[in-house]
C-alpha cells in the first residue's frame, strides 16, 4: 500500500473543566505517516506538547479497536470523522491530505456535559440502562440454552442491534441531541427474543422516561444518527421503537 | 507456605463436595457485609451482578467512563462449553483435558476441572440474559472449532463474543445498581489496598475527573483486573489496560504467580512503523478457513497471488498435519517467528506471513453452487458465490484489516504476525480464588489458575465468567460467613489514613520528579527490552542483560519523568505514570521467574530447552510447580513453590502433529 508523510494543521476544543469556558486552539504537526491511526496522530501532538511544556489534550480511548466505545471525537463537523460506519480510533490518516486542516471537538449535548477538552459524561446512557435495559433473570436461574429454538432472522436481528457500542455518534450527530438510536437498539435487541419478552412493555415505558429525564431531545426521523453510526445500527430500530412505546401505552396495566 | 485448599476427594467430586461443604451467610447478615469489586470486565461484571443479587452490598470500580467499556468486550471469536450439542465427542472432561494439554501441564487439575463443570451452566445463563448468539437455521446454538481442540464447541456472536457477553453481564450489573445493592464508581482507580491486622478492609480509590483519593471500607476485596500484556507496550490489550490494582496487592503481600506465562497470539496485524500505539488482532477463528504460508525461497518479494501454489511453504499443515493451521497459539506463534528469522518473512518489515483465504473463498464458493444448483457456473461466479460466504461469517474482521492497512483481504493474503495477546500469570490464588492476602481474591485473567502456560482459544471468556457467575458466589460465602462478626470499621482509622498517605505522597513525588522525558518514552523502552529478551523466544543471557536494563530504566524514570497538568484535576499522564511505575517492577519479576524457568514450556520458549525438531522441552522433574513470587522489597522477591500434581492426567509431551 501507497503512503507518504503529510503536514497538518488541526483546530481542536480546550476546555479545563465543565464550568470553565472552552476555546479552538491551533496546532501545527508535522510529518504524519498516513498509516497512523487518527488517535496515534493525537499521541504525537501530545508528545510534541508536552515537550513544549503545555498540556496534552485529553480525549477519551481504550481498545482502539473500534469496540468499546470509549473514543469519541467530533472531526471536520461529524463524529468519529469522514469514514462511514467507523470509530474515531480506527479512521486512518489516509482518510486526509498533505496540508489539509482538521477540526476535532467533543460530543456537543446537553446530557453529555464536557469533563475536560474532547472527555465528556456519558453517564446519561448507563442510567438509560438502568431504567430497564436487561432481563430481569439472577444467575443460576437458566434452563439449558437450546431448549428454546429463536429463528434465526430473529436471532440476527437481534444481534444487529445488540452490536451498539454506546459511543454516543447518535446523539452527537442529531441536531436534537436525541438518544432514538442508542435507546432502540437495547428495546429492540431484547424485544426480538423470547427471554426479553415478559418485561417488554415495562422496558420500553420507563427507558423512554429516563432518556427524556436526563435531557436528550426529541426524534424528528432525520437519520443523521444512523448515517453517522460506526455499528451502522438500523433506523427501523426507532419504528420498532415506537411501535413498541404505543402498544405499551394501550395495553400497560399500570 | 501456600495452601491452594484443593478439596479432598475424586477430581470429579471435589466442586460438589466443596459446595456442599461450604459455609452459608444467611440473606439478613448479607445485607450487612460489603464486598469492593475492582475492574468491570466479564470477571467483575459477573461477579459484582451475582454478589448483589445474593444480597451482598457491593461496590464496583472501573477506570473506563462505564463499566461496559472493559477490555473484555474485545473478545472476538468465542466461548467454550461442554455441551456437546454437535454429537462430536465432547465432555466435561475433555474440555478439562483440552486446557491442561493446551497449558503445557502447568495449570491446577481441580481448578480447571470446575472450570469445564461450570462451562454449561454459563452459556445457559447469557441465554436466558439476552445474549444473542449465533444460531442454526432449526433455531438452536451454533458452534465452532477452535485452535487446540478436534471438537466443535465454541459458542460465537460473529466476531463480537466478547462484547456481547459483556454486554449481557453489564446489564445484570446496571440492574443491581438499579435496585440498589450496588454502587458503581466509574472513572475511578484502586491505588491500594488497606490491610488492618492481616486482612483486607478496604482500597484508596482515586477519582480520575477531580484526582481527589477516597477510602473505601470493604469485608473483602475482589480483584478483576486483566492481565498486564500492557508491559510490553505494544499487545492488543486495550491502552487503559493495567497491572496496578494487581501490583499493589503484590506489594502488600499477595503472591505473584508464573508471571513469565505470556500468551504471543498468532494472528495479529503486523507493526506498520515508530507511531504504533497497540496491536490489532484478527480472531484465530480465521485459522478455522484461512491457510497459513510463507513463500518457498527466502526474500522473495513478489506480489503474494503472483507466487504459484507449489513455490508456497504451508508450514504449519507441513510441520503439524494433524492439527494443521489449528495447532495452539503458543505452536503457530513459534513457528511463524522461525520463518520469519529465517529468513522467509513477507511485507515491507519482512516480519509477516500470510493468511490466505483464496482456498477457502473457492470452496464455499463451490458449496453455495451445489447448492443452488447451478451445473455450469464459471470460476468467477464461484467466487463472487464464495466471498458471500466468508463474507457473513468474517465480514467485520475483514473490513477491520481494511481499515487499518488500506489492503483489500478478499482480493489479497493478509499479512499477519504474532503479538502479545494475554497473560496466564498473575495473582496466586487457591481454589477459593483468594489470593495470599486474606480477604483479597483475584478473578478472572487477574489470577493465575486455570490456563498453565498456555491459554487455548475461546477460554479466556469462559475462565471470566466462571469465576464471576459461578464460583466466588460459593468461595466468598465461606470467608465472608465468619466477617458477620466484624464490624465495618471507619475509613477515619489509622489503616485508612496511613494507606491513603503513602499513596498521596507517591503520586507527589512523581509530580515533583520534573523531569525531561516523557511517560510515554519510558513506556516504550521497557516494551521494546520485554519483547526482545523475555518475548516469543527468551535465554538466560537476554534476560539477565534485560533485568539490569529494567533496573536502569527504573532509576531513569524517577528521576526524569515529566508529567505535566495538576493532581486535583483530570490527568490521564499522571494515571499513566502511575501504570508505568508498576509496570515497571513487573517487568523486572517477569525476567526473573522467566530465568528460573530453565524448561520450555507453553508460550514459555527458553532457547536453551528445545527439542531437536524446535518443539518446547518441558522439564518436569525439575519444574512441575507454580513459582509464586513474595514482594521482598525494591528489586527483591522470594520464590515459593507450588507442587503441581496430577492425578488423572499423564502429562506427556504436547503432540500436535
Amino acid at each position: 500500500m501507497e503512503h507518504k508523510n503529510i503536514n497538518l494543521t488541526l483546530k481542536v476544543w480546550r476546555q479545563q473543566s465543565t464550568v470553565s469556558k472552552g476555546e479552538f486552539v491551533t496546532y501545527q504537526v508535522k510529518n504524519i505517516s498516513q498509516e497512523m491511526s487518527f488517535l496515534e496522530m493525537f499521541d504525537v501532538l501530545n508528545e510534541q506538547l508536552i515537550q513544549e511544556d503545555k498540556e496534552p489534550i485529553a480525549f477519551d480511548h481504550d481498545c482502539r479497536e473500534g469496540i468499546c466505545g470509549m473514543c469519541s471525537m467530533y472531526i471536520d463537523g461529524k463524529p468519529h470523522g469522514p469514514w462511514q460506519a467507523n470509530t474515531t480510533c480506527q479512521l486512518h490518516m489516509r482518510a486526509f491530505n498533505d496540508g489539509d486542516t482538521i477540526t476535532v471537538e467533543p460530543w456537543r449535548a446537553q446530557a453529555f456535559p464536557v469533563l475536560k477538552d474532547l472527555v465528556v459524561d456519558r453517564t446519561s446512557f448507563d442510567r438509560i440502562i438502568q431504567a430497564g435495559g436487561y432481563v430481569s433473570v439472577n444467575t443460576g436461574n437458566a434452563v439449558d440454552g437450546n431448549s428454546l429454538p429463536i429463528n434465526k432472522n430473529d436471532a440476527d436481528a437481534s444481534f444487529a442491534a445488540a452490536m451498539c457500542i454506546g459511543c454516543g455518534a447518535c446523539v452527537a450527530a442529531c441536531k436534537n441531541s436525541s438518544a432514538m438510536l442508542f435507546l432502540s437498539a437495547k428495546v429492540s435487541h431484547l424485544a426480538l427474543l423470547p427471554q426479553g419478552d415478559p418485561e417488554r412493555q415495562s422496558r420500553v415505558v420507563n427507558m423512554v422516561a429516563q432518556m427524556d429525564k436526563e435531557g436528550f431531545g426529541a426524534c424528528t426521523n432525520t437519520g443523521a444518527c444512523e448515517a453517522t453510526c460506526p455499528k451502522e445500527i438500523s433506523l427501523s430500530n426507532i419504528a420498532r421503537l415506537n411501535q413498541e412505546y404505543l402498544l405499551a401505552s394501550f395495553t400497560s396495566a399500570e | 507456605m501456600l495452601d491452594a485448599k484443593i478439596p479432598a476427594g475424586s477430581l470429579e467430586n471435589k466442586w460438589t463436595d466443596y459446595k456442599g461443604h461450604c459455609k452459608l451467610v444467611n440473606p439478613a447478615n448479607k445485607r450487612k457485609l460489603e464486598v469492593i469489586v475492582v475492574g468491570t470486565g466479564l470477571a467483575g461484571a459477573s461477579a459484582a451482578a451475582t454478589l448483589g443479587e445474593l444480597g451482598y452490598k457491593v461496590k464496583a470500580f472501573c477506570f473506563q467512563d462505564s463499566p461496559r467499556r472493559a477490555h473484555s468486550i474485545a473478545a472476538q471469536g468465542g466461548i467454550n462449553a461442554a455441551k456437546n450439542y454437535q454429537n462430536d465427542g465432547d465432555s466435561v472432561f475433555r474440555l478439562f483435558y483440552d486446557t491442561i494439554k493446551g497449558g503445557d501441564y502447568r495449570a491446577r487439575e481441580a481448578n480447571v476441572h470446575r472450570l469445564s463443570e461450570v462451562s454449561g451452566n454459563i452459556i445457559d445463563q447469557c441465554v436466558a440474559q439476552g445474549v444473542p448468539f449465533a444460531r442454526e437455521y432449526g433455531g438452536l446454538l451454533s458452534n465452532r472449532s477452535f485452535g487446540g481442540t478436534q471438537v466443535q464447541r465454541t459458542f460465537y456472536a460473529a466476531g463480537q463474543t466478547g462484547q456481547q457477553l459483556l454486554i449481557g453481564a453489564y446489564q445484570g450489573l446496571e440492574r443491581q445498581i438499579s435496585l440498589g445493592n450496588v454502587t458503581m464508581y466509574s472513572r475511578h482507580e484502586m491505588l491500594d489496598i488497606v490491610m488492618v491486622d492481616g486482612k483486607a478492609q478496604g482500597i484508596i480509590a482515586r477519582d480520575l475527573i477531580t484526582g481527589k483519593l477516597e477510602r473505601h471500607f470493604g469485608h473483602a476485596v475482589l480483584l478483576c483486573t486483566g492481565g498486564y500484556g500492557n508491559v510490553f507496550y505494544l499487545s492488543t490489550n486495550a491502552m487503559g489496560s493495567n497491572v496496578t490494582a494487581a501490583w499493589k496487592a503484590h506489594r502488600k503481600g499477595a503472591a505473584f504467580a508464573n508471571p513469565c506465562f505470556t500468551q504471543i497470539h498468532p494472528t495479529c496485524i503486523p507493526v506498520s512503523g515508530d507511531h504504533q500505539s497497540k496491536l490489532t488482532l484478527m480472531s484465530e477463528s480465521l485459522r478455522n478457513d484461512g491457510r497459513i504460508w510463507v513463500p518457498l525461497k527466502q526474500g522473495d518479494n513478489r506480489k503474494p497471488t503472483d507466487i504459484p501454489e507449489e513455490e508456497r511453504d504451508y508450514y504449519l499443515e507441513r510441520r503439524y498435519p494433524a492439527f494443521g493451521n489449528l495447532v495452539p497459539r503458543d505452536v503457530a506463534s513459534r513457528a511463524a517467528k522461525e520463518r520469519c528469522d529465517a529468513g522467509y518473512g513477507v511485507g515491507t518489515s519482512k516480519q509477516a506471513v500470510y493468511l490466505d483465504y483464496a482456498a477457502a473463498i473457492e470452496r464455499y464458493g463451490k458449496i453455495e453452487v451445489s447448492k443452488k444448483g447451478l451445473a455450469n457456473a464459471t470460476k468467477e461466479e464461484i467466487i463472487v458465490l464464495g466471498k458471500e460466504v466468508v463474507k457473513e461469517k468474517y465480514g467485520n474482521l475483514f473490513d477491520m484489516y481494511q481499515k487499518i492497512t488500506g489492503e483489500n483481504p478478499y482480493e489479497i493474503p493478509m499479512r499477519i504476525y504474532p503479538a502479545v495477546h494475554y497473560t496466564m500469570g498473575g495473582l496466586w490464588v487457591d481454589y477459593e480464588l483468594q489470593t495470599s492476602i486474606k480477604g483479597v481474591y483475584a478473578l478472572g485473567e487477574a489470577n493465575f489458575s486455570d490456563h498453565g502456560a498456555n491459554r487455548l482459544g475461546a477460554s479466556a471468556l469462559m475462565q471470566g465468567l466462571a469465576d464471576g457467575y459461578f464460583v466466588i458466589p460459593y468461595t466468598i460465602g465461606n470467608y465472608l460467613a465468619d466477617e458477620i462478626y466484624s464490624k465495618p470499621i471507619s475509613t477515619d482509622h489509622p489503616a485508612f489514613v496511613e494507606t491513603e498517605k503513602s499513596v498521596s505522597d507517591r503520586i507527589a513525588t512523581l509530580k515533583g520528579i520534573n523531569g525531561k522525558q516523557s511517560v510515554e518514552s519510558f513506556h516504550k523502552r521497557l516494551g521494546k527490552i520485554m519483547w526482545d529478551k523475555c518475548g516469543m523466544a527468551r535465554n538466560a543471557q537476554g534476560l539477565t542483560e534485560a533485568i539490569a536494563e529494567i533496573q536502569a530504566l527504573k532509576k531513569e524514570f524517577w528521576s526524569d519523568v515529566k508529567i505535566p497538568g495538576g493532581i486535583n484535576e483530570m490527568n490521564p499522564e499522571l494515571d499513566k505514570a502511575n501504570r508505568v511505575a508498576d509496570f515497571i517492577e513487573l517487568g523486572e519479576l517477569m525476567c526473573k521467574d522467566a530465568l528460573n524457568r530453565q524448561e520450555s514450556c507453553g508460550g514459555h520458549f527458553r532457547e536453551e530447552y528445545q527439542t531437536p525438531e524446535g518443539e518446547a522441552l518441558r522439564d518436569d522433574a525439575n519444574f512441575m510447580y507454580v513459582a509464586a513470587w513474595d514482594y521482598a522489597g525494591d528489586s527483591n522477591w522470594n520464590l515459593q513453590k507450588e507442587p503441581l500434581i496430577y492425578d488423572v492426567i499423564k502429562p506427556s509431551q504436547r503432540n500436535y502433529k
